[in-house]
């Protein structure tokens, strides 16, 4: 909420400047976000009056004038505006003036003719962004007055952002209130009289829904003059609160919700059938706002409707068809308590969020509605004039809110707050906040004001407490810290470790955004079915990722767009798939890799990265939790055929895929260049075994190469699974392929595979006659199996 | 005889003289002093006098050996020497030239800057808990005291998936998840990914916070702000200045936002404070009975307190980042300079 300074002020002066004023809100907890002047800086501008006017005997556009700025001899100014005309009161800006953006007026000549000044527009004297002709002034301004004090310019405008549960400050009484609070000072709210009753007039109201309208006031005033000016001290209070002046019948509700808080509303009594219901919607009814926007209402909207039709969205907006204007004569207007529930929610359900929504759904004064009508009408007579008539008022005392007595125990103050007040001070501080106090013997029977909708338990009081003593007046603890061991657990590696073992590797951490565009994620993963935003923020950030690649890769285009060659990347997260229309969120670790296998340097010659590079990055990983995993040839769409590997935990299942990106996608990315990718499920990387020592043999271990002939279908994997299923004792667990030869010696469809076995016994030195033994054993198993046969 | 002693010595010293390398300079000893050597056949050759001339030849013989003997030694020590040097400057190298291999990456600036905040908490005692991102409606809104239609809901701008489920906007869910699950005392700190609707200049549709709370018996806003002031100081590395404020969280009462000096100025004003001297850093308050409510625990025998704070924000005012999307775009060049 916007306000002026010297409006607040008016109510309540602390003898404090701008900024500690300022200071107390915001530390109190009414957070002001901007403190502006109410105009920009200018000075030597007074009131002035045109006696006279000539036309310029050399310019079309230019007027002489003769303009009585309170000194003994009028002063020639020569002006170009359209509406300059004999007996207009004006600002005028005198020689040696200096307005907005340090524009010195000085002495001139126009074509000839001297100019002892300028008149000013309110573009000029930098009130608003826009204006066309001078800023005319109200008949009864006193010449030579200085412009700044006749309107009150040297203000200052207060932006306070309030939080949800303090709608009792969205008014100048409101914080009038706190102000006074935290100064200890004493102030009153506006005194309303109530006007004279000229007619008899009324028209009916009936309230079919008491529970969401436990209070309806309107009156007809007959007679107004909508044409009638807006004083300027109410256009300039509106103004600096940052509404528009739109007549006087509109800136009085406007003035009455800044002043007092309450919304109002004015309709044009000819424009109304019948009598006033407060009603839910019908089915297919429609309202044209105000704002010219017509909506289709939903039979949960409160409406205000004539016998004929819906008038007003309740609480949020009037609509165009009963709307004020400027040959409006005679206006209904209203004054009500919506209760918060019935307004909640509302307003947003059609996009529309207005002053009025914004009270009423946070909770307007329900004992406040007399007081706010009589001064709306007070006010409208005053600028308007008119006849007003009786209130008509429907209350249902059983569905106003009810203030029940909260218990507020001295004990509950000092363990919550860590401090003991004394019992005048707490009383003084609840007291001045409007509440009433009844002694209890633990404490206080604490009954909040109508206007406190935030005060319902203990808690509340407390907060208020702290909130007025000063959260920086409350002590500060040493440290709260109970300490216990904290658990170490050795069966779970730390995903940080593997991130630490990437970066180590040359990998570069990505964060990025955990919603991706639906269009990539199909090219990345078309079989999956993602899980869709029902209000996405863009087309780029529409479904949940299946899989972490979609980022990445989008990352790596990015970055290969900006002349990086060479790019290893990693990101942890969630990934989002629907099982059997159940959503899992599972932890992944994935990684993406393009480029050289080196950055460019002078003593390694580089070459593409493979498939093999990006293996020994996940063998390292595995091997940090000693994971048991096997990589087997499998096909997924996204990656090439011939390259990919489906990565099997212990048990068999599933937890992750590696290889290169498939060309096709590649190319349909914008890649210039082969991509690898790995994805792992974090859930079965980090589960880490206890190692368990095994005693080291004192005998020599032995080692032995085989050349082994198979058939290309064969895998090294098939090879060292049947030698490590033979379960020979002296086997270690070491087998190494050094070499894989195809060609010459070797017929087509075969491959020949060397390793090495290293062979050790725990009791004694293998004899070379054991070690042949050993090894042919393990060849006559890779014979029956995979029929292996030893190359000569 | 002694005269061809003298010119076995001279041709000897001469050839030694010519000698380059240490092979060579063994040819010359076994030419000289080896079996056959010319100094071994004149020693031989004695056995042919008579033992008087013997032992006075042979003492010359012997003179001249070892005169030829030292020679040799020095000259071998010579040529070790040269050697040395030699292999010395040949394999002298420039040491400015860039190592070889695999060069390091780097943790994303987030990951930094979590790390630390959780080690922190973790010196005392919090244990860290993650939850699910994809949350239902009861714990991102109901059980913390956030009702349908509360205006608080406002503030929040969420992502729908439908009605019930939605993109959690804030890690305050895993404190009604352990507290659901666990029992007081408790000190957990919960980090992660959160989500609001929301994109511009200041805003990314995703960025993290760290939830952290600490439910005992007992349990009073001055240890919260203790917790608090504690925390800043060792997340800066300095005696900062902190205050705390009123605020409003459905889910704290009392309620307070944090505010530090603003650690570009040191609290002078500038942009990055909006000239006021200070930085909102964090949001705060004593756990909300009704919140306690919705997990079973009698706010009459507990209490407790309950953070949050935005990562991002933290780690642009560790680091000077003056943009926050360059977390999210992922600019290698960017996440190249937080090592």
């Amino acid at each position: 909420m916007q306000i002026s300074e010297a409006w607040l002020r008016s109510y309540v002066n602390p003898d404090v400047n701008t900024e500690t004023l300022v200071e107390q809100l915001t530390m109190a907890g009414l957070e002001v976000d901007s403190v502006e002047p109410a105009a920009a800086d200018f000075s030597g501008v007074v009131v002035g009056q045109v006696i006279s006017m000539e036309q310029h005997p050399d310019a079309d556009r230019l007027r002489v004038c003769q303009v009585n700025v309170g000194a003994e001899a009028p002063l020639q100014i020569v002006c170009g505006a359209s509406n300059v005309r004999v007996g207009l009161k004006i600002p005028a800006a005198l020689c040696g003036a200096v307005l907005p953006g340090d524009f010195k007026i000085k002495k001139s000549k126009l074509r000839g003719q001297e100019s002892f000044g300028m008149l000013c527009s309110e573009k000029e004297l930098g009130l608003v962004a826009e204006a066309h002709g001078l800023m005319e002034l109200a008949d009864d301004a006193p010449v030579g007055v200085d412009i700044r004090e006749y309107l009150s310019l040297n203000d200052t405008i207060i932006e306070v952002d309030l939080t949800p549960n303090r709608a009792d400050c969205l008014s100048i009484e409101g914080l009038a209130r706190e102000v006074a609070l935290l100064n200890k000072l004493d102030w009153s709210t506006t005194v309303v009289d109530a006007v004279e009753i000229g007619h008899s007039e009324t028209l009916t109201v009936t309230v079919k829904a008491p529970e969401a309208c436990p209070r309806y006031l309107g009156r007809l005033i007959n007679g107004v003059n909508a044409q009638a000016i807006t004083p300027l001290w109410m256009q300039e209070r509106l103004r600096r609160s940052g509404i528009r002046s739109l007549g006087p019948l509109v800136d009085v509700t406007n003035y009455v919700l800044l002043e007092l808080g309450q919304p109002l509303h004015v309709f044009d009594t000819a424009k109304l059938t019948g009598g006033i219901t407060v009603r839910y919607a019908n089915v297919d009814e429609s309202l044209t706002l105000l704002n010219n926007e017509v909506i289709k209402l939903d039979p949960q909207s409160l409406v205000i409707a004539d016998d004929k039709q819906a008038l007003a969205l309740a609480g949020v907006m009037g609509g165009s068809d009963s709307a004020v204007s400027d040959v409006t004569q005679s206006v209904f207007l209203e004054c009500a308590f919506f209760s918060p529930l019935a307004i909640a929610g509302k307003a947003r359900n059609y996009g529309l969020h207005t002053d009025s929504s914004h009270r009423f759904e946070r909770g307007v004064d329900a004992q406040l509605q007399t007081r706010a009508i009589e001064r709306a009408t007070q006010l409208i007579v005053q600028i308007a004039g008119g006849v007003v008539g009786e209130i008509s008022e429907v209350t249902s005392t059983e569905h106003l809110p009810v203030k029940t007595a909260v218990l507020l125990r001295r004990h509950k103050i000092e363990q919550s707050l860590a401090v003991k007040l004394a019992d005048e001070q707490i009383k003084d501080i609840l007291q001045r906040l409007g509440m009433q106090l009844l002694d209890h013997a633990e404490g206080w029977q604490v009954i909040p004001p109508s206007f406190r909708f935030d005060i319902s338990i203990e808690a509340d009081l407390i907060e208020e407490i702290a909130r007025v003593f000063g959260y920086n007046n409350l002590p500060s603890s040493n440290l709260f810290m109970r300490s216990e061991l904290s658990q170490v657990t050795e069966t779970r590696l730390e995903i940080d470790r593997v991130k630490d073992l990437l970066v180590d590797r040359g990998y570069q951490e990505a964060i990025t955004y955990s919603f991706v565009d639906a269009e990539i994620q199909n090219v990345v993963a078309p079989n999956v079915e993602p899980i869709s935003l029902k209000n996405p923020i863009s087309s780029e950030l529409a479904v949940m990722r299946t899989t972490l690649w979609c980022g990445l890769l989008k990352v790596a285009l990015y970055n290969t767009n900006r002349q990086q060659t060479r790019v290893r990347l990693f990101e942890t997260g969630l990934r989002f798939i629907k099982v059997n229309a159940e959503i899992q969120q599972q932890k992944m670790l994935a990684g993406l890799l393009l480029g050289d296998v080196y950055h460019d340097q002078w003593a390694e010659k580089s070459r593409k990265i493979d498939f093999y590079d990006v293996k020994a990055d996940l063998e390292a990983i595995f091997d940090l939790a000693g994971c048991d995993v096997s990589f087997s040839k499998a096909e997924q769409l996204t990656l090439h055929p011939g390259q990919t590997a489906k990565i099997l935990a212990a048990d068999g299942v599933e937890m992750g895929w590696m290889g290169m990106l498939h060309p096709q996608i590649e190319k349909a990315l914008g890649f210039d260049q082969q991509v690898f990718l790995f994805e792992l499920d974090q859930n079965y990387l980090l589960n880490k075994i206890v190692p368990r020592f095994t005693a080291l043999s004192k005998y020599p271990s032995v080692k032995r190469d085989l050349a082994l002939i198979v058939n290309e279908s064969v895998s090294a994997n098939d090879i060292m699974g049947v030698i490590k299923n033979s379960a020979e004792p002296t086997l270690q667990d070491i087998i190494i392929i050094f070499d894989v030869y195809r060609g010459k010696g070797i017929e087509p469809g075969n491959k020949s595979i060397a390793l090495s076995l290293i062979l050790q016994d725990d009791t004694q030195t293998l004899t070379e006659f054991e070690i042949d033994g050993i090894v042919n054993r393990l060849l006559t198993i890779l014979a029956n199996e995979l029929n292996a046969k030893l190359r000569d | 005889m002694s005269a061809t002693l003298e010119e076995i010595l001279a041709q000897a010293l001469q050839e030694l003289a010519a000698v380059n390398d240490l092979i060579e300079l063994d040819k010359v000893r076994v030419n000289y002093l080896g079996k056959k050597g010319l100094f071994t056949l004149q020693m031989k050759e004695l056995g042919n006098l008579d033992p008087e001339q013997r032992r006075s030849v042979g003492q010359v013989i012997n003179q001249v050996k070892d005169q030829f003997q030292q020679q040799l030694e020095a000259k071998k020590d010579q040529l070790t020497a040269d050697e040395l040097s030699a292999r010395l400057a040949s394999e002298s190298i420039d040491v400015s030239l860039p190592g070889r291999g695999q060069a390091t990456g780097r943790l994303h600036p987030v990951t930094t800057t979590l790390r630390r905040i959780s080690k922190i908490f973790a010196s005392v005692g919090f244990t860290v808990v993650e939850g699910p991102e994809i949350e239902d409606d009861y714990h991102n809104f109901e059980a913390l005291n956030i009702p349908a239609h509360h205006p608080a809901r406002a503030m929040h701008d969420t992502f729908y998936f439908d009605a019930h489920t939605v993109l959690r906007t804030h890690t305050s869910p895993v404190q009604i998840r352990t507290m659901e699950s666990e029992k007081p005392p408790l000190k957990v700190i919960a980090p992660g990914r959160v989500y609001r609707c929301d994109s511009d200049i200041t805003h990314t549709p995703m960025f993290h916070q760290v939830e952290g709370f600490l439910v005992d018996t007992d349990v009073s806003f001055a240890d919260l702000k203790g917790v608090v002031y504690e925390f800043l100081r060792a997340f800066f590395e300095k005696d900062i200045q902190v205050r705390f404020r009123p605020s409003y969280f459905p889910f704290t009462e009392p309620s307070a936002e944090v505010d530090i000096e603003c650690v570009m100025c040191n609290g002078e004003g500038c942009r990055v404070c909006s000239h006021t001297g200070w930085l909102e850093v964090m949001g705060c308050g004593m756990i909300h009975p009704e919140v306690f409510k919705a997990v079973n625990i009698d706010s009459e025998q507990y209490t407790g307190f309950a953070f949050g704070m935005g990562v991002e924000r933290l780690a642009m005012l560790r680091y000077g980042i003056n943009d926050l999307r360059l977390f999210f775009e992922n600019d290698l060049k960017f996440l190249e300079q937080f090592n």
